[in-house]
């Protein structure tokens, strides 16, 4: 009986096992992007909070259930309560949820709200007015930010970037399942869906945010290690919902920009190309041209 | 005091029924001990098949990028799992523990109202081969929350989420017709004496689930019969193309949800607060704090259902609202917890099964409130939110939690119900096999979660351990289901083989162990007068001061054996 549950003990155990090699292993993916980082330190304060309990309150059980199995000549005291006591725990219940409500209320804002690019980003978001996200979203200080549309289908991501070639607006330029973003830069997402729920994760760069129809979602990140940071689709949306995979990949802002001109390019050829089919298909008269085009 | 003539029996029958025996008996009984039997009995084999379908979807996610369970199976799979162990195990079973020992321990002879008693019973039953009868065409496919549009028909063109909604409509009007009967029969039907300062807790807990599905039920029962008009009837009340709302359904489902969480959670409450006592041989500690906080609990319990859509767009101020009002809820939840180990606290532990597994149920249980405690904090659930983490929470509240004291109340009341106990060495080793199965399955999923996983997902890529962490999940998994096998086995076993249980073989204290094991028809020719929250024990004081002098002998202790003449 002296093993008797104690899954205090074996917690403890696990801890100690892998507390030194490995302190991710109880904590959720950071290192991307700043509210990551927050998020990460906030969880860890609630984490220690929660050890702390778990320990105190596993112990008193453990022990109570070990000090006072029966034995020859154990007679129960028969209390029935005891008043003070019990406002007392009700008391330090209180203290600890209000002690998670101020840490709370301190992290909050580095979470939520979007940082100033770095020079080398700020100069990028601020060349051009398509780079300033318009809409009535939190927004860094500075208001500079690159805004991406993530929209969200069954089973794929779709990322539009600002800078439309039409005047009717359409024709920006996109990017399917893999986001190309610069690093040192703001990037805010406004993500909707075209069909069912799902959810947008990459957790190296943040929380997620549910993606549903009809109203859009956001949130933000800024990178400043370049490379490739992996995610997938967290909210059940089908049969391909294990599939809907996304990836960002960050890169220099200056090789970011000749990346999005060559998107804008390769766009503008290819719209143009069309353009040249539909004039040729027009100019041919008779059914077979228009029902088969 | 004055004499007075004997009294004569004024009572005269016209016509009296012969009592009906075998398979009739079972299909038309009004006698609330045989429904909670059918209660029980039903639900158990549904806990079955919900389990069968949890270890094929382990067995699936045994080892990454499997290609054992196809991505239309296993999603139909983790629907039927989440559904069946909610709607089909826990709250009806709930409802079949409570059919059987409520009126018992309040004293009474049956339910308020027996025959709508039946009429819950075959309406559950009703739901579940519904919902079952779908296999043979499809079964529903979007999760037990049933997310629209996902769950409309342009994307759900399949009968079984049609299933999924009447099932749905069943069980909500059983359960709500049978916490309407329970309602009233702690209502009026309480025996001389039983003041509500002297109800069982278990009692009690029933009281406040009752309510609950009463203001919950309704709820979930229009926002299905939405999503049914949706479907085939042309209306758009979820269809954002169409001037509907995406978030409507979450917000009326989670209006239902989250009580039901507590409509699952309560009684187990409960029937810890009627154990503990009994084995530690001791008062329950704090009487009126555990009863107060159950109701503290089913109040704040409707404030707090946006905490599961932190990550939905929402206006920073109310997810703070909605994060103080859960954290608010964790007080009288911890309080509880406290009590619980304040009874025990210099008591004289009595190590038998039922003991041991309420208090695995409070160990596990707490470490479910903690994982909560992160969701609720609302930036830190921004990454917990639909991956593992939240799957291993969710268990440890339901399986931890709930399924820990329903096995604590079949090895507790078992001898009551068929008057033999279940053997002591099968029980003990069934509970430390699904102690440890449990802890081996559902500890890892945190880190699964912490990792990167998302919840229903029928493979992953095996990146970092997640082939490793996955593995001991569903080794522990499997070993978990041979702890209930080994359970399952007892039960089977002593229904004819048990030793001969007697009227109150723990000494327990409320009056259920004051009748026959099992109790006749009518449960009690006499019913002893009510004078505290113990009326048993009062009563065995009692018999122990009349007999012969000895020794005296403290209440409760061991050493008494008078009490094993007790009894109608
Ligand atoms: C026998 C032990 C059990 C095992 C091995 C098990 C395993 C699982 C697995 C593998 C999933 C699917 C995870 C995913 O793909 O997202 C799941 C989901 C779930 N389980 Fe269990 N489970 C068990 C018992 C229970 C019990 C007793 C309950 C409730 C009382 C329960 C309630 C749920 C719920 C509500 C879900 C979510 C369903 C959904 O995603 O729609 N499980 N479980
Ligand atoms: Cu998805
Ligand atoms: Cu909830």
């Amino acid at each position: 009986m002296a093993l008797i549950a104690s899954p205090a003990a074996l917690a403890v155990a696990i801890l100690l096992a892998f507390a030194p090699s490995a302190f991710g292993f109880f904590t959720p993916q950071s290192g991307g992007s700043p509210n990551a980082d927050s998020i990460d330190t906030l969880y860890k304060i609630v984490l220690y909070i929660a050890l702390f309990v778990f320990v105190v309150v596993e112990g008193a059980l453990g022990y109570a259930l070990y000090k006072f199995r029966a034995r020859r000549g154990r007679v129960a005291k028969q209390t029935h309560g005891n008043t003070r006591l019990e406002i007392a725990w009700t008391g330090a219940a209180v203290a600890i949820v209000v002690v998670l409500a101020v840490i709370t209320f301190i992290k909050l804002g580095s979470i939520i709200n979007p940082v100033n690019s770095d020079p080398s980003g700020a100069k990028l978001v601020g060349q051009t007015g398509v780079f300033f996200a318009s809409a009535e979203k939190r927004l860094p200080p500075d208001h500079k930010a690159l805004e991406i549309e993530v929209i969200g289908k069954q089973f794929v991501w779709q990322y539009v970037y600002p800078g439309a070639i039409n005047k009717d607006g359409l024709g920006a330029p996109y990017t399917y399942e893999q986001m190309v973003v610069p690093t040192h830069t703001t990037v805010l997402l406004k993500a909707i869906s075209e069909d069912v729920v799902h959810s947008w994760w990459i957790p190296e760069l943040g929380g997620k945010i549910q993606v549903i129809p009809g109203r859009p979602n956001y949130t933000w990140f800024k990178i400043d290690k370049p490379g490739i940071y992996r995610g997938q689709c967290a909210n059940i949306c089908g049969r391909g919902h294990a599939r809907m995979i996304a990836s960002v990949r960050a890169i220099p802002p200056a090789q970011f920009e000749a990346w999005l001109a060559r998107q804008k390019r390769w766009l503008a050829e290819a719209n143009a190309e069309a353009a040249k089919m539909r004039a040729n298909l027009e100019s041919k008269k008779g059914p077979a041209s228009v029902l088969n085009p | 005091m004055a004499t007075y003539a004997a009294p004569i029996p004024q009572v005269s029958a016209h016509k009296v029924d012969r009592e009906q025996r075998g398979f009739i008996s079972w299909l038309t009984t009004t006698d609330h001990k045989k429904i909670g039997i059918m209660y029980m009995v039903t639900t158990f084999i549904f806990f079955i098949m919900g389990g069968t379908e949890a270890l094929m979807m382990r067995l699936q996610l045994g080892e990454p990028e499997n290609t054992l369970i196809a991505p239309r199976v296993y999603n139909e799979l983790f629907t039927m799992h989440g559904t069946t162990m909610i709607f089909l195990f826990v709250v009806p079973m709930m409802a079949g523990l409570a059919n059987y020992f409520l009126p018992l321990m309040i004293g009474a002879r049956d339910m308020a109202f027996p025959r709508l008693n039946a009429l819950s019973y075959w309406l559950l039953l009703a739901g579940g081969l519904v919902f079952y009868a779908s296999i043979f065409w499809g079964p529903p496919e979007a999760g037990w929350v049933s997310y629209p549009p996902l769950s409309e028909i342009a994307f759900s063109p399949s009968g079984g989420q049609d299933a999924w909604i009447f099932l749905i409509h069943l069980t909500g009007i059983s359960s709500i017709l049978g916490a309407m009967n329970f309602y009233a029969t702690i209502a009026n039907m309480r025996c001389r004496g039983m003041s509500w300062g002297r109800l069982p807790l278990f009692v009690w807990t029933i009281l406040v689930y009752s309510v609950l599905i009463i203001f919950a039920m309704p709820v979930i029962a229009g926002a299905v019969t939405m999503l049914l008009t949706d479907r085939h009837f042309g209306t758009h009340f979820f269809d954002p193309a169409m001037g509907g709302s995406a978030l409507l359904w979450q917000n009326l489902f989670w209006f239902f949800g989250h009580p039901e969480v507590y409509i699952m959670v309560l009684p187990g409450f409960g029937i810890v607060s009627e154990i503990l006592p009994v084995f530690a041989k001791k008062p329950i500690f704090g009487y009126k704090a555990i009863a107060a906080s159950s109701v503290a609990i089913a109040f704040l319990g409707f404030l707090v259902w946006a905490h599961h859509m932190f990550t939905t767009p929402t206006p920073i101020v109310v997810l703070i609202f909605v994060m103080l009002s859960s954290f608010l809820i964790a007080v009288p939840t911890g309080v509880k917890i406290f009590n619980w180990i304040g009874t025990l606290w210099e008591g004289s532990i009595e190590f038998k099964t039922p003991l041991l597994f309420s208090a695995g149920f409070i160990a596990l249980f707490l470490i479910g409130g903690i994982s909560g405690v992160f969701l609720a904090v609302f930036p830190v659930d921004w990454q917990l939110n639909e991956s593992y983490f939240v799957v291993a929470h969710i268990h440890f509240v339901l399986m931890g939690g709930a399924v820990f004291t329903i096995f604590a109340a079949i090895y507790y009341w078992f001898p009551k119900i068929t008057g033999r106990m279940l053997n002591e060495t099968l029980g003990k080793a069934s509970f430390w096999v699904m102690f440890w199965g449990f802890l081996a399955t559902f500890l890892i999923q945190h880190v699964i979660g912490l990792d990167g996983m998302p919840r229903r997902v029928y493979e992953y890529a095996n990146v970092g351990n997640l082939g490793l962490y996955n593995l001991i999940s569903t080794v522990g998994a499997f070993i978990l289901g041979f702890g209930i096998l080994l359970t399952i086995i007892n039960v089977a076993r002593s229904v004819k083989h048990g030793a001969i249980a007697g009227p109150d073989p723990w000494k327990a204290n409320t009056l259920e162990w004051f009748t026959t094991s099992p109790p006749p028809v009518n449960n009690f020719d006499v019913i002893p007068r009510v004078r505290s929250a113990e009326p048993l024990k009062d009563y065995r004081l009692e018999i122990e001061k009349a007999t012969a002098p000895r020794v005296p002998v403290p209440a409760g202790s061991g050493a008494d054996s008078e009490s094993g003449h007790l009894g109608a």
